[in-house]
């Protein structure tokens, strides 16, 4: 799961014009014609940062993304939600793992990026940070949180890294398991007891906010990024990825007899795109730096864990043992 | 066929499969190293599956089904050993009753692919092939950490201290035992211990740990006839929460 567009700030441009010009334009021109860039290729220094940044956020996204379901694990109702839940959290995990991996061949190890989340220098999505209250939030998770991120990861699978997206074509395959059932969870809440269907209305109406921040702020007021765009590391913008989203499963939404929390929530028949509330735009500047519900828990659980699980790892080092950049 | 016997032997395998399962499902998110994590959810999910088709299994001799037999009884009506309920701990424990429980079972396992009840040992085929990556993650994991630094070799010491009077609950023998050994349901818990202690002997042997003086350890019994540690009821709370907001929905 992950959540972009929030992932990109002004970009400083001078340190292109430091670049080999021939070598640039070379670059430029395998992106224009649709060649990924691999690992040992030339790049420009601005669009290694930048794909770190990027990737490293997106598998923090998948770890941390973990917990607000994990805890659903323990509770999930019956056999059947109990080990498709077990899978999904460990699909999660496992796609952390992929991404880090691919990170990894830019240059930075799996160890800097856990020590950046750590410490609040690199950032994860937004969504995580708020709280799951009951099983209907963790549905809701499930579907509508994996579809905003399939939207996203379909649109970055394009992209012009071939790790990342040889990555990502294997996260969106899995991810669509993760939709159905989640979706499936969902119908049968809404088909089930009066009970049933409060719990999933209320999980709405908590979320929506929420998942109205997911894909960044509005294009409006978003940083330039026209370079990032051009290299293929951006793929499509906030407000894009939002409206596509809007139009898939706000109908789906609707269909199932639940109400989303916007009066000025519908379809603009004029422009043919979705017309809503602005989302709260400070409180999701707030929340990313650090002062959301859970921002501190989701990070004390991370270090948590890497402290107690410290001596494994240093077990687990040989002197003889060398770093080797992974294959990918 | 002797019923009850073989009931009451489905029903603590089942127990220690669901129990454990739910424990190591408990490590996601929170491993030492993320392979950890997508270790334990897969044997969790291995473990639970497995419950799940005894369960089953069970219903087909009268019992109710699979989710009301999990998720509605209480802590006294569980035959699963008392060793499976205590908390995760550390990784050092979960890792040494990892490997003492998942060397019991491969055996447990093997002895049942030969039951003379045939769904039995059809089913217990299939669950040694899934076993035997659950021995081979533990018996890597232990020999590793158990050669490995100061600190990882004396951690591993003291859980497999703390751990082994309730590894030796496992074989709390049932009240149908001679039943179970005359029938040829199960070879029986003795069987299955002397095997155990071998395997168990052998892996160590390759480590820098001490096992204890097995005559010295007395073992933690209870768990097959329902008297368990304060750490079971409120397990079972938290995985029955949502179910029992209506046990009659369909969730």
């Amino acid at each position: 799961m992950y959540g972009g567009g929030n992932t990109f700030e002004g970009i400083k441009t001078d340190s292109i014009a430091q670049e080999d010009p021939v070598k640039l334009a070379e670059f430029e021109a395998r992106i224009e014609r649709g060649e990924k860039i691999e690992p040992t290729d030339w790049m420009p220094a601005l669009y290694r940062k930048q794909l770190i940044r990027m990737i490293e956020q997106h598998a923090h996204s998948e770890i941390i993304g973990a917990l607000p379901e994990g805890t659903w694990i323990t509770r999930a109702p019956g056999f059947k939600r109990k080990i498709s839940l077990m899978a999904k959290v460990q699909d999660e995990v496992g796609h952390g793992q992929l991404l880090y991996s691919a990170a990894e061949t830019l240059g930075k190890t799996r160890e800097q990026m856990i020590d950046d989340l750590i410490s609040g220098k690199s950032k994860y999505s937004n969504i995580f940070n708020y709280p799951a209250f009951t099983w209907a939030d963790s549905c809701f998770i499930s579907w509508l949180v994996d579809a905003g991120a399939i939207v996203n990861q379909l649109a970055n699978a394009k992209g012009s890294y071939g790790p990342y997206c040889r990555a990502l074509d294997r996260i969106c395959a899995e991810e669509s398991f993760h939709l159905k059932y989640g979706h499936h969870c969902v119908i049968y809440l809404a088909t089930g007891t009066q009970k049933q269907r409060e719990m999933f209305q209320e999980a709405i109406n908590r979320w929506w906010k929420p998942m109205m921040h997911f894909f960044g702020p509005s294009d409006k007021i978003s940083a330039h990024t026209e370079v990032l765009m051009r290299w293929k590391v951006k793929m499509s913008s906030n407000d894009d990825m939002r409206n596509q989203f809007l139009d898939m499963y706000v109908p789906k939404i609707w269909e199932l007899g639940f109400t989303i929390p916007d009066e000025n929530l519908k379809k603009n028949p004029d422009t043919g795109r979705w017309d809503y509330t602005e989302p709260d735009w400070e409180e999701f500047k707030r929340v990313i730096n650090g002062d959301g519900p859970c921002n501190k828990e989701r990070l004390e659980v991370r270090r948590i864990a890497e402290e107690r699980g410290k001596w494994v790892r240093q077990a687990l080092k040989k002197a003889q043992t060398k770093y080797t950049v992974p294959l990918a | 066929m002797n019923e009850p016997a073989l009931k009451e032997l489905l029903y603590k395998i089942a127990d220690d499969q669901l129990i454990l399962g739910h424990r190591n499902s408990e490590w996601t998110g929170f491993g030492p190293l993320l392979e950890e994590d997508i270790a334990f959810s897969s044997m969790a999910q291995d473990k639970v599956g497995q419950s799940h088709a005894l369960y089953q299994m069970l219903e087909t001799l009268g019992e109710k089904d699979p989710d009301t037999v999990a998720f509605m009884r209480n802590a006294d009506q569980f035959h699963n050993c008392i060793m499976v309920e205590l908390p995760n701990g550390e990784y050092d424990f979960s890792l040494i009753r990892h490997f003492l429980y998942d060397t019991a079972e491969a055996i447990r396992f093997e002895m049942l692919s030969e039951s003379s009840y045939q769904p039995l040992a059809d089913i217990s085929k299939k669950i040694r092939a899934e076993l035997r990556y659950h021995t081979l993650h533990a018996n890597t994991w232990v020999k590793q950490l158990g050669s490995a630094t100061e600190e990882s070799i004396s951690r591993l010491q003291r859980s497999l201290e703390q751990v082994m009077p309730y590894a030796l609950g496992m074989f709390e023998e049932s009240p149908y035992e001679k039943e179970l050994i005359g029938d040829k349901i199960f070879g029986g818990e003795q069987a299955l211990k002397e095997r155990w202690m071998k395997k168990v002997e052998a892996i160590i042997a390759q480590t820098q740990l001490q096992l204890p003086d097995w005559k010295t350890i007395q073992p933690v019994m209870g768990g097959r006839a329902g008297k368990h540690s304060e750490y079971l009821q409120p397990l079972l709370d938290e995985m029955s929460e949502v179910f029992k907001i209506d046990p009659t929905a369909e969730w």
